[in-house]
């Protein structure tokens, strides 16, 4: 896991346990990442989603099976207006923004819990389209889509049964260190 | 787990393009994409998608418009939604009126693109459906290998069913090209004989003397070029069925000897001394007014009444119009299979140029017509000019003057005999284009004397 421009340790510290939970993968922290140059779209005041990709791929460490960005800005993909978070559907790499997560973002005072909890949903669901899933039809899997922050807020922090399901199946336990055998 | 629609996003900037479609596969589409209108009209060729998104300013060869267009051309039914960064009244209005369904302005905010694609992808649903509801409603009309909804023709199903299993003769009437033959099969094949053989007789191809060894065989020596035995139909149908088509053909002579064999079940093979018996269901068929021709004394009376047991006539295309539209997608969607085509449907003129047709050759015209046109269309869809063919008489009169001073047989022999020389001698597409069947073909040909070569 990775902040990507200034950290924000609660947050970081609060996804951290709940991926390593969710897909029964050791979580570790790299150092924070500059902002890439040219993410920043002047016009629109906002940052490039598949921009910030391409520095996370290129700041993949060889053991990590995924990487996932953590950045305050607020993230758009060329079509659309916003997004929350961009991955690479069954690829390395995902990114979550927190901007829109804050309830500063629509000028009400923040609420660290409710953002704490937000980051937690939308890094699972960011990390679930890494490994191949789709969005949910149950609007309280972390999987369903969110357009706004209500749909973020209407949904659980655990994987319904199906998409549980396919997580485990395509998350096999990783083979254990050389030598722990004997 | 919903099921995989297939969505194209076609539009020359890689990075719209791709985080589109990127975008579009995280809520589990199947997504392709094309960087110019040519490749998207292609890939539009070879897969059915159930939503195209495509960018209105592509720079080089075709517009955005221009491709909707194309692709409408293919997919009729097509679910296209303009893309544009340029956003004006004119070119949204344009677009809607060149066929899309929806035109969006990047970027544009996820929940509206959302929300539009769930609403498309459940109309595609509801068409599906009535797709398939249709599909299922269309069997319902299935006999065999018959196709109507026509009350007459329900009718008429219902006629054979309950007549199948017995062995009374039936006389099938009706104008050629009605399904004749079609009926016979279905009697026997709905029948308790279904396992035993169907054999098939056009009296009218046949001159007296071949028919009668057609029918009843022939002993060794019986005739020059006899040299064995030679069982005939009826021995060959042995517990099955006889189909005797153009039965208002034979001669007296052929007449006298079907009589006996109605009567009794027995027969002697041509030059033969020894009886045969059989155990045949005979059904008959006709175009010729067999009470008519008894009237006139052409055809015997008890030879009729023998063969009028159980009575069907066909009625012709044009008095069940209702089956026009069921049968044209019918002959379409076997032929275009048979043919390696990919015509999925007729347009709405098609129809309408199929209904306005009087069809004198009837079904068996309307299947030769849709083979017609599908050999020379273009489109995924029938239109009325893929079936121009089929316009007035008038049109492809024109350029010859009408007779006012003949007998009709002399004009009929007459463009017989021309319609053959210019076929050169084929009696199938002879048939083809007079609109008769074959065998109304060799009884005209018969009967006027003309040769084939």
């Amino acid at each position: 896991m990775v902040a990507i421009g200034p950290p924000d340790d609660e947050v970081l510290a609060s996804v951290e346990p709940a991926v390593a939970g969710a897909f029964g993968r050791e979580v570790r922290r790299l150092e924070p990442l500059a902002e890439p140059a040219g993410s920043r779209d002047a016009a629109r005041g906002q940052w490039n989603a598949p921009e910030m990709l391409k520095t996370l791929l290129a700041a993949r460490p060889a053991s990590a099976e995924r990487i996932l960005g953590v950045t305050g800005r607020d993230l758009f993909i060329p079509v659309l207006s916003f997004v929350f978070g961009q991955a690479q559907m069954d690829g390395p790499t995902a990114v979550i923004s927190l901007a829109r997560l804050s309830q500063a973002f629509s000028g009400l005072p923040e609420d660290r819990p409710l953002l704490l909890q937000r980051a937690r949903k939308e890094a699972l669901h960011e990390l679930g389209h890494t490994f191949g899933l789709v969005h949910c039809l149950d609007a309280a899997c972390p999987m369903s889509l969110s357009t706004g922050v209500v749909q973020v807020d209407r949904k659980g922090e655990a994987f319904c049964a199906s998409c549980a399901a396919l997580v485990r199946e395509r998350t096999p336990v990783a083979p254990p260190p050389e030598g722990r055998t004997r | 787990m919903r099921a995989t629609w297939r969505i194209l996003v076609i539009d020359d900037e890689a990075v719209m393009r791709e985080s589109l479609a990127a975008w579009l596969r995280e809520d589990g589409y199947e997504v392709d994409t094309a960087p110019s209108g040519r490749e998207g009209i292609d890939r539009a060729r070879a897969t059915d998608y159930a939503i195209y998104f495509v960018d209105l300013k592509m720079p080089g060869g075709i517009d955005g418009i221009e491709t909707m267009m194309e692709v409408k051309k293919l997919r009729p039914d097509a679910s296209i939604v303009i893309i544009t960064a340029y956003a004006t009244v004119d070119t949204a209005i344009t677009a809607m009126k060149e066929g899309a369904l929806e035109y969006i302005v990047k970027p544009c905010n996820p929940q509206e693109i959302s929300l539009l694609v769930t609403r498309i992808i459940k109309v595609r649903k509801l068409q599906r459906e009535n797709e398939i509801l249709r599909r299922r409603l269309s069997g319902r009309w299935h006999f065999h290998d018959l196709i109507s909804k026509s009350p007459r023709m329900q009718e008429i199903f219902g006629l054979v069913k309950d007549v199948a299993s017995l062995r009374s003769t039936v006389l099938i009437t009706g104008e050629s090209g009605t399904g004749k033959e079609l009926i016979a099969r279905a009697l026997h094949f709905s029948g308790e004989r279904a396992e035993k053989p169907f054999v098939g007789v056009s009296c009218a191809a046949l001159t007296e003397s071949l028919l009668e060894s057609e029918l009843f065989g022939y002993e060794k020596g019986a005739f020059t070029g006899a040299s064995e035995r030679r069982k005939g139909k009826f021995e060959q149908a042995a517990g099955g069925t006889i189909f005797l088509d153009e039965i208002g053909d034979i001669s007296p002579k052929v007449q006298v000897d079907l009589l006996r064999v109605l009567q009794e079940r027995r027969f002697f093979r041509v030059g033969g001394s020894e009886e045969v018996s059989v155990d045949v269901r005979v059904v008959a068929a006709t175009h010729v007014d067999l009470a008519e021709a008894v009237k006139e004394s052409r055809f015997r009376d008890d030879l009729y009444y023998r063969l009028n047991v159980v009575a069907i006539h066909l009625p012709p295309l044009r008095e069940r119009p209702e089956d026009i539209p069921l049968l044209a997608r019918s002959f379409l969607e076997r032929l275009s299979h048979e043919l390696g085509k990919e015509a999925e449907d007729l347009s709405e003129g098609a129809l309408k140029a199929l209904l306005g047709h009087r069809w004198p050759g009837n079904v068996r015209e309307l299947e030769n017509a849709v083979e017609r046109a599908l050999v020379t269309a273009k489109g995924r869809i029938l239109t009325e000019d893929d079936f121009a063919f089929l316009r007035p008489v008038s049109e492809a009169a024109r350029g010859w003057s009408v007779p006012t001073h003949l007998p009709l047989s002399d004009v009929e022999k007459t463009v017989i005999a021309a319609t053959l020389k210019r076929n050169e001698g084929n009696v199938k597409e002879t048939a083809l284009v007079l609109g008769i069947d074959r065998s109304t073909l060799y009884d005209k040909l018969k009967r006027y004397g003309i040769e084939r070569t």
